[in-house]
């Protein structure tokens, strides 16, 4: 009665039409959501860890994210290092770059308004893409998918690229780990009192400025996560880091500013719900996630998971 | 007393403005607003700014006793920064001709204000045929190619090699939609069939949920209605999801710079129509190379159009003996143009006819040195490949 292997496995599905699409068609626009919304999903927490525990609205995020795929790009294309070094090499060197920008730059603007923040990193993000872009032009520098991960399964209802389904998979554990460090472990417990009080957790004798940095740096490593598995998917430009954030902000803002899981799973839904507006009404692809946060603003401003302050 | 002062002070000021303006017509400037930071940076983008000064110098510097001035601008692909800026240098800085870049959006923009105020006006980098059909004017010259051209081009090519059935991927603003539909007509004219299409937002990052929504349809042709980054990314995932295994691809607007990125494994075969390649005789290699000096890469067809319209307005405006452009327009039109670009005439619409190239990408084994991508399949008269007298709704041109 079930099919025996994978290629068969759409005929256990309904023969049935929505609005027009098949189910099976609708199926596959599911799955390419969910690759998207993974990408959504590491950004936004990365954002959501910086905002939640630091109150610096990151710009940069989108050109540490550029960083780390370049970064791969360069790696393999003058050392010859390759992608699953890259998995940790990337997070790390954006991490001290990250580390570097929070004790040059951001430490004089906490006291601030949020706004100043905002400034500080888009001026970074303007100063990184341009240079790569004098450098390498938009074009894109092409990344070719690692050996073990080359290849598409045939699904049946559609053929899945070997290394999209990787990126899913990778994405769902770093965010469930690290939403598990931040809420769970005593570690996170320090960084979320630190960012509340820190003049009481100091009184305890933790180190909150050291916390703080790493907690920038962290999530800097974040982007660079991302951006390293998001190399061989889309070309290395300067402006992949642009396209993403806007949208990745706008997750942000509907998941809550503060929330951890709230972005995870808000990035992983507003994937899926873009990839069946693609599907239906494509023209308003890159609009609708938008016109979900004007919705959410509307009716609980503090977002769907978020508190408020 | 005051008020007087205050009259005197505005009056002197006014007065001010005006010989200052009137000091403008001491310099001719040429103004470049294209994409410079965005998808379309690399088929013209700055180096094209570089291929106008490589002709304003090679020219002299000089036309009519006055010297040339370039400026630059960065319209971000939104036709209201094109529109305004065109208006502003126009108006403040006493421009004498404008060359309006990529994107057919601001294109259309821009040849509108130019055409209000009365100056020359170039494009190369857009494609819409509108510019010379129904939105023609008499100040624009449509120099390189445009949508009619590449869809004639290709799209009888494909046709006539079995594709009949099409689907296309559509860039959705005026470019992609001038070219899905003039690609349409060609298809149709020929007995073959479009079976769907679907727009995609300009600048999309990702392209797989088109591309599954195209393998759906089942056509045998993919035809790709975007340019620059867009193309560059709908290749790279229809490579990934293996679409190449149930229809084939027809880029209808490749450039160099696109083939140079992807690389040759993922562009092998694919057949499509340009003005120009840097390859093609000896003239072409040379001012190629100078190019390559300045910018470490080859020129695209936009950035040699750039060059080689630079040069012939400049002529134009000496044989005229006015910037007036009118006078211009009018003995630009009389003009036989022959250089390493192309040779043919300036029409009454404003299209540059000249000859067109179908080519196609070569396979790794096949290429010799670097840029060597591209091998030709056949030449394309101009008058072949044009908007004909009956297709135009062009009011100038009867």
């Amino acid at each position: 009665m079930w099919p025996s292997d994978l290629n068969s496995l759409h005929l256990l599905l309904p023969p049935m039409e929505i609005f027009g699409v098949s189910l099976p068609g609708l199926l596959s626009q599911l799955l390419l959501g969910l690759v998207n919304g993974s990408f959504y999903a590491i950004l936004s927490l990365g954002l959501a860890v910086i905002f939640g525990l630091l109150n610096v609205i990151n710009f940069a995020h989108g050109a540490l994210f550029m960083t780390g795929a370049l970064l791969t790009w360069m790696a393999m294309n003058y050392f010859g290092i390759n992608y699953w070094l890259m998995l940790v090499l990337a997070p790390l060197l954006v991490g001290l770059f990250g580390v570097l920008i929070e004790r040059l730059l951001l430490r004089w603007i906490y006291k601030l308004d949020h706004l100043y923040g905002l400034l500080l990193t888009l001026g970074l993000t303007l100063l990184i893409e341009g240079v790569f872009r004098s450098i390498y032009g938009v074009s894109g520098l092409g990344y070719d998918t690692p050996e073990l991960l080359e290849g598409a399964t045939n699904l049946g209802f559609m053929i899945m690229p070997n290394y999209r389904a990787w990126v899913v998979v990778a994405s769902v554990v770093v965010c469930i780990g690290t939403w598990y460090v931040i809420e769970k472990t005593k570690l996170g417990a320090y960084l979320r009192a630190g960012t509340e009080n820190p003049r009481l957790v100091e009184a305890f004798g933790i180190n909150v400025p050291v916390m703080v940095t790493l907690t920038y740096a962290f999530g800097a490593a974040l982007a660079a996560f991302a951006g390293v598995l998001a190399a061989p998917v889309y070309q290395v430009t300067p402006l992949m880091g642009q396209n993403l954030i806007i949208v990745v902000f706008a997750v942000v803002v509907i998941g809550g500013m503060g929330s951890i899981m709230g972005s995870i799973l808000t990035g992983l839904g507003l994937g899926v719900i873009e990839g069946f507006t693609k599907v239906f009404y494509p023209e308003a692809s890159s609009t609708v996630v938008f016109v979900i946060m004007v919705i959410v603003l509307l009716i609980r401003p503090a977002g769907l998971f978020g508190k408020e302050k | 007393m005051k008020k007087q002062l205050k009259v005197l002070a505005l009056m002197l000021g006014v007065a001010g403005l005006a010989t200052s303006a009137a000091h403008a017509q001491d310099k001719v400037k040429i103004g470049f607003i294209t994409d410079m930071s965005s998808l379309y940076a690399d088929v013209e983008g700055k180096n094209g700014a570089v291929a106008i000064q490589m002709a304003i110098d090679d020219f002299g510097g000089k036309v009519l006793g006055m010297p040339i001035e370039l400026l630059t601008a960065d319209h971000q692909n939104k036709a209201d920064i094109a529109a305004s800026k065109a208006r502003e240098w126009i108006d403040t800085q006493g421009l004498t001709m404008l060359f309006g870049g990529t994107n057919s959006g601001t294109a259309l923009a821009s040849a509108k204000v130019a055409a209000e105020k009365k100056r020359v006006y170039i494009n190369n980098g857009a494609a819409s045929s509108a510019l010379t059909n129904d939105q023609c004017t008499p100040y624009t010259v449509h120099y390189a190619y445009d949508t009619v051209a590449l869809a004639k081009g290709t799209g009888s090519a494909i046709v006539d090699g079995g594709g009949k059935s099409w689907y296309f991927l559509t860039a959705d603003y005026a470019f992609g939609h001038a070219l899905e539909a003039d690609t349409t007509a060609v298809v149709k004219a020929k007995g073959g069939n479009v079976v769907g299409a679907v727009r995609h937002p300009l600048n999309a990052s990702d392209f797989s949920s088109f591309l599954l929504q195209a393998q759906n349809s089942k056509a045998q042709i993919l035809g790709l209605a975007n340019a620059g980054g867009d193309t560059i990314n709908s290749i790279k995932a229809a490579k990934e999801f293996g679409i190449g295994k149930s229809m084939k691809l027809a880029g209808l607007l490749i450039f160099i710079s696109d083939v140079h990125s992807l690389g040759l494994r993922n562009t092998e075969g694919l057949q499509f129509t340009t003005s120009w390649y840097w390859d093609l005789n000896d003239e072409t290699r040379k001012f190629s190379a100078r190019f390559f000096e300045k910018t470490k890469r080859m020129p695209t067809e936009i950035q040699a159009a750039d060059y080689s319209a630079t040069m012939n307005y400049l002529k134009a405006v000496e044989a005229a003996k006015s910037v007036d452009a009118d006078k211009v327009m009018t003995t630009w039109r009389g003009m036989k143009m022959n250089d390493f670009f192309g040779s043919g005439q300036l029409r009454a619409d404003g299209r540059y006819v000249h000859d067109m190239y179908l080519m196609e990408v070569k396979k790794p084994a096949e290429s010799t040195k670097p840029w060597d991508y591209y091998k030709l399949i056949k030449k394309l008269p101009g008058d072949s490949v044009f908007t004909t007298k009956a297709e135009s709704k062009c009011p100038l041109w009867k």
